[in-house]
């Protein structure tokens, strides 16, 4: 099994290899994240350098102000006290000004970190084929850039802060006990042997129970937009008491997780305590000696004890970083599983320009499947001339959706090709492809914002009047106009005030004015009243005189508009002809077309 | 957004200071509560013991250092290292208290919160965004048990131990500990305008981060017309912009944490300053010794960081408070759809659907508008099948969400069985009225649950049945049949068999009122049939509500009620109206002048 992608994400059994394999994937990751901001990181190093360094001097100018400045006062020589009065000052002052210079700047590359890794995460998943969207689920990737982002957010925020300030602090104060005593030095220096035992098992025993967490949060998340989404049936069948078990266990799972973690934590963060206290314990056992054998100056031994002392200071801090670090990489490794994924519907690497489309379209030898062996469109060739109307025509699954999507590029072919204007979709630039051609599916989805913004999807530099001729077009404006606010109407949650039939007409009217060479229309009419589809249709004759369209829908009253009708079953096309040819015949569609007839009145 | 925004400010208590709000989450942490407070003794006692550590430095200056002797050094160092093993047990033991319980307050949280969300009604879902609903569920509660078992209890702490800190000091030295104390007032009064000016900003990044997230959740669910339309760019800027705000609000926030912290450094460091001069001036002049001085500076070394941290924890905290607000804006929603009192049931029912005087309007509607539906008096017989006709955004939906309480009724009454849908139970109610929409949600789950939604015990006949009826065979040719996971992850099924599927669900609940709205819209011509033969066979025996855009649905009722200006304005069967009524023959009719003579002419043609 491999864990390239997205593939094993809900594993946690991984092996030495594969660990290795994704911690690697999400460093480089980090790597090309923190890249571009090289210069300002180098700046805020430079920073927090001077301030840690006044920080750090605290200690030895007490010293100095007790070792020297004491007995030059008692010489009367106010100099030596004055002048470390006066360096403790400037330094508390200059490292209480950088630090607080560096808190900003610090905020400030962390925040363009993560807006770096939002607007990549966004626009990946925007370019992940449908295949993806739909075996993912839409809950996984709102997990992935909502909770998982928070994770790193959570690094990011005081992590970075804690991690630079904290490790140049522990060093600086090494090195200033290092100058002070030698031997203190060395005693602090062994400390770090139980010190980096305690952190590599920590290390290792988090890894896994990280991931866990970010499996079950997920899950959670999983549950409850899809809860959300569909409050309307959970209500309507009584599923609440269920689906409260059903979370409740989610939660329970991600707490049980995450108390894990904590307890981990738990034993880790009293861990460096104990050393730090042990190491303080010696250096002034040690030292002690020495100052009684008078080797050491009481003022020496105090400053070793103190900087002992504070460099076990920012050790929560760092432990709190590195369980942040831990928790961030657990949720960088499944962002990067997903930015790893290549969309299977992949963007030219050297796109065809197509300026102006005539919308000829062609089948060249296709085959298409979802899955290998289980052909849903078996072999096939379709030539449709530019401006040509075909009706779709067939049962339930007989592949008519499927072949549209073919042509909006949702899907490749498996074998074959099909063109536009003689190029293959697949090379196209893919701003000329979603330009000459537009889909309008029966699903009819509304994004929050007005109606006016809703049917600029279309075509988004339009102006008002076009959206307005647009809306005319197709039969919108009247309700439209009805509407609380008209066009600044806010459509609000999934559209819950405008109804299906209004959702589809706002729909309707975004690919009229997207205004493409070839336009597919799947079931786009299907909720809407008859005089509604009627005026539609209408629009449509207009519209389509010199476009290419395919047209699927179940209700024949479409056919009336189409040049050419293609019959389909079980993924074939078994009837192809003019409307009225293929009425006047006795095949299949001469059949459909009756038993239509008569339903009407 | 500015419903939401009106709504917040109706629902937000009076009480918003920062301790009134948090006190608020005592319901849920009460069972937390006495560890919490066990954890803060243990972590005060940790502290002192922290501060003892340089008062043992201090005897040692005084005494073995002075005198030389080696013996006294062991015992000094002795001491040290068992306070400091004993401040690390003190630790452990204070994570061991409160994170445990600190997660369990968290998941109670998470629990309310759904359950909650899962109660209020329908027209609440349809003014929040989802995405701040999660934000809330998720980063918020994550907040508010970081800050439970964290910070809330360093925080106390920390601020025992400046306090028990500065009086050592002041034991120490007078002179110097009143130097070192008078720092705390700066600090004190900037913590206020900090306490403003931080809560303000969080606020803001949370809701924004909640709007963030509902972007995202649009761009998943809508991916399929941005993908259409090639608006990947369009959403991505739309997306992008709201990311630059949040990142935006953010660094403000920084800014005042930066400020804060300023304040924190600087004024100590000061403080410390004065107290080295004064310090050593008054060792000068014999007026304190050395030892107490070293133990002045290692004790106030001690202090900084609970300083520093302070500003940190401060800020934890009223990230925890605004967290806490917005859990509570959900939690006091007022849910409007209740169960009454004293519920009325009936017993064997036989499905009387009737409306009377009925007026709806959404709560939002502009005033001048008039009712959607403006006094609608229907009456569905037993067993009768009725179809609700009328033109798009008449109110069709609307209505029939109200039979089983999605919506409630802003006058007059829906009644099942004679009693007023409000008099039952909201579970009776619904188990007596099944719906199918026209949007087919399905959960991800098996075909199996989706179908047995409304009846889980019902028998594997009766799933067969309902699947036989909606045509749904189509399941048996799944990869693992009925027990195929599909929904969310099961987007593959077509629009047909998601409504198929749909549709089997509402018959599985064998309800005694059945409401499809427009349930064959997805269907082919030839499936349709299929379905509306079996459809009939159920509609004999069930009371039914269809919505109906189509003659062939409209072909399965008794009769037809036609909707118009918010009211029935006639009811009758499907030849009657189509003979009387104008606007009847207007809304169901196919043939208008035009396509009558195109229909005539395709028949020449073919003939």
């Amino acid at each position: 099994m491999s864990v390239l992608g997205v593939e094993g994400e809900e594993r946690d059994d991984l092996n030495r290899a594969e660990s290795a394999q994704i911690r690697a994937r999400s460093l480089r990751l980090l790597g090309s994240l923190i890249r571009p901001m090289r210069a300002r990181l180098v700046l805020s190093i430079i920073v927090v350098v001077i301030s840690t360094i006044s920080q750090v001097a605290g200690p030895a100018i007490i010293a100095y102000g007790i070792d020297t400045g004491l007995p030059a006062l008692i010489g009367s020589d106010w100099m030596p006290v004055a002048f470390a009065g006066l360096a403790y000052l400037l330094a508390g002052v200059t490292g209480a000004l950088l630090i607080a210079w560096f808190t900003v700047l610090s905020a400030q590359i962390s925040q363009a970190i993560l807006f770096d890794l939002r607007r990549r995460v966004f626009l990946h998943t925007q370019r992940l084929s449908l295949e993806f969207h739909e075996s993912y689920t839409s809950g996984r990737i709102i997990s992935r850039q909502t909770s998982d982002l928070d994770a790193i957010r959570e690094l990011l925020d005081s992590g970075i802060n804690q991690l630079v300030q904290g490790v140049l602090y522990m060093l600086f104060t090494a090195v200033a006990l290092f100058l002070l005593d030698v031997e203190s030095g060395f005693i602090l220096l062994a400390s770090l042997v139980p010190l980096a035992a305690l952190t590599r098992w920590f290390q290792v025993r988090s890894q896994t129970m990280f991931r866990r967490t970010r499996v079950a949060s997920a899950r959670l998340i999983v549950t409850f937009v899809e809860t959300m989404t569909g409050i309307r049936a959970v209500k309507a069948f009584r599923t609440e008491k269920r689906n409260e078990a059903e979370f409740g266990g989610l939660v329970e799972e991600y707490r049980a997780t995450n108390a894990r973690v904590i307890k981990l934590f738990g034993i880790y963060d009293p861990g460096l305590v104990l050393i730090g206290n042990v190491a303080v314990a010696v250096v002034l056992l040690v030292g002690g000696f020495r100052v009684v054998d008078g080797g050491l100056e009481i003022g020496v031994l105090l400053a070793a004890v103190l900087y002992t002392r504070r460099f076990f200071d920012p050790m929560e801090d760092m432990a709190m970083f590195y369980n942040g670090y831990q928790s961030a990489t657990a949720a960088l490794e499944k962002i990067s599983g997903v930015l790893e994924e290549q969309p299977s519907v992949a963007d030219p690497e050297h796109p065809v320009d197509l300026w102006e489309s005539r919308g000829a379209v062609a089948f060249d030898g296709v085959e298409f499947g979802y899955v290998e062996g289980r052909p849903i469109l078996p072999h096939f060739d379709l030539d449709i001339p530019a401006g040509q109307t075909i009706a779709l025509v067939g049962s339930t699954g007989a592949g008519k959706s499927t072949l549209a999507k073919l042509v909006s590029r949702f899907y490749d072919p498996t074998v074959g090709r099909v063109t536009l204007d003689g190029i293959d979709l697949r090379q196209l630039h893919p701003k000329d492809l979603r330009r000459a051609i537009v889909m309008v599916t029966q699903e009819a989805y509304l994004f929050s914002g007005t109606v006016a913004d809703n049917i600029a999807i279309g075509k988004p530099d339009a102006t008002r009047e076009e959206i307005e001729a647009a809306a005319r077009a197709v039969g919108a404006d009247t309700f439209i106009r009805g509407l609380p606010n008209g066009y600044e109407t806010d459509v609000n949650k999934r559209g819950g005030r405008v109804s299906a039939g209004q959702r589809q007409l706002i729909s309707f009217a975004r690919a009229f004015l997207a205004d493409p060479a070839v336009l597919i229309l799947d079931e786009a009419t299907a909720s809407l009243d008859i005089p509604s589809e009627r005026l539609v249709q209408d629009a449509l004759q207009t519209l389509l005189a010199d476009r290419t369209a395919i047209i699927i829908a179940h209700r024949l009253s479409t056919v009336s508009i189409a040049d050419r009708v293609l019959v389909m079953e079980h993924g074939r096309i078994v009837e192809d002809g003019t409307p009225e040819d293929l009425i006047a015949g006795t095949g299949r569609f001469a059949q459909l077309h009756a038993s239509w007839r008569e339903s009407l009145v | 957004m500015d419903v939401r925004k009106q709504e917040m400010a109706e629902t937000a208590t009076p009480a918003t200071g920062t301790v009134a709000v948090l006190l608020r989450l005592r319901p849920f942490a009460r069972q937390a509560l006495p560890r919490i407070g066990v954890a803060m003794v243990v972590s005060l006692v940790a502290s002192l013991v922290a501060l003892a550590i340089p008062q043992v430095l201090q005897w040692m200056v005084d005494g073995p250092f002075a005198s030389g002797d080696a013996g006294q050094v062991w015992l000094g160092a002795g001491i040290v290292l068992g306070l400091g093993v004993f401040e690390a047990v003190l630790i452990g033991a204070r994570r061991a208290l409160v994170l445990t319980p600190g997660t369990h307050v968290e998941a109670r949280m998470r629990n309310g919160l759904y359950a909650q969300l899962e109660d209020l009604p329908v027209s609440f879902h349809d003014r929040w965004p989802s995405g701040q609903l999660l934000s809330r569920a998720v980063s918020d509660l994550n907040l508010i048990r970081r800050w439970l078992s964290f910070g809330l209890v360093l925080l106390v702490v920390n601020v025992l131990t400046l306090i028990g800190g500065v009086i050592i000091l002041i034991t120490l030295n007078w002179v110097l500990g009143l130097i070192f104390a008078a720092a705390a007032v700066p600090v004190i009064a900037y913590s206020f305008s900090f306490e403003r000016r931080y809560s303000d900003v969080a606020r803001r990044s949370q809701d924004q981060a909640g709007d963030l997230a509902t972007s995202v959740e649009e761009s998943v669910h809508g991916i399929r017309v941005l993908k259409a339309f090639g608006r990947g760019r369009y959403a991505l800027k739309r997306f992008e912009s709201q990311a630059e705000r949040l990142r935006g609000t953010e660094i403000e926030k920084a800014k005042a944490i930066a400020g804060i912290w300023l304040y924190l450094t600087l004024i100590p460091d000061i403080a410390f300053g004065v107290c080295l001069v004064v310090g050593v001036w008054l060792a000068s002049t014999g007026q304190t010794s050395v030892g107490a001085l070293v133990a002045f500076f290692a004790t106030g070394t001690v202090l900084l960081f609970p300083i520093w941290s302070l500003g940190y924890f401060l800020a934890m905290t009223l990230d925890a408070k605004t967290a806490t607000l917005r859990f509570f804006e959900v939690m006091d929603s007022e849910n409007t759809i209740t169960d009454p009192a004293h519920p009325v049931t009936v017993v064997d029912g036989r499905g009387r659907l009737s409306f009377e005087d009925v007026h709806f309007r959404y709560q939002d509607a502009p005033a001048a508008f008039p009712d959607l539906l403006d006094g609608v008096d229907l009456v569905v017989e037993p067993g009768e099948t009725m179809a609700l006709v009328g033109l798009t955004g008449s109110g069709k939906s609307t209505l029939t969400a109200l039979t089983s309480r999605l919506y409630d009724v802003t006058g007059g009454s829906v009644r099942v069985d004679g009693v007023d849908v409000r008099d039952f139970t909201r579970d009776d109610l619904r188990s007596r009225v099944a719906m199918a929409f026209e949007e087919a949600t399905l959960f991800s789950r098996s075909v199996r649950e989706n179908v047995l939604l409304g009846r889980p015990d019902a028998s594997e006949a009766d799933l067969r049945e309902a699947l036989d009826i909606a045509q749904a065979g189509f399941v048996d040719d799944l990869p693992e049949g009925l027990d195929t996971k599909v929904g969310e992850e099961g987007m593959s099924l077509s629009g047909g068999q998601r409504q198929r599927l749909a549709l089997a669900r509402a018959i599985a609940a064998k309800p005694s009122v059945l409401v499809l709205d427009d349930p064959l819209s997805a269907l082919d011509v030839d499936t349709e049939a299929l379905v509306e033969a079996a459809l009939r066979r159920v509609l004999a025996r069930t009371t039914a509500l269809i919505v109906a855009h189509r003659p062939s649905t409209v072909a399965l009722a008794d009769r037809v009620a036609l909707l118009q200006d918010g009211r029935v304005t006639a009811v009758g069967t499907h030849a009657e109206l189509l003979a009387t009524n104008e606007h009847y023959r207007f809304v169901i009719s196919s043939f208008d002048a035009d396509e009558r003579s195109a229909a005539l002419n395709a028949e020449e043609v073919s003939s």
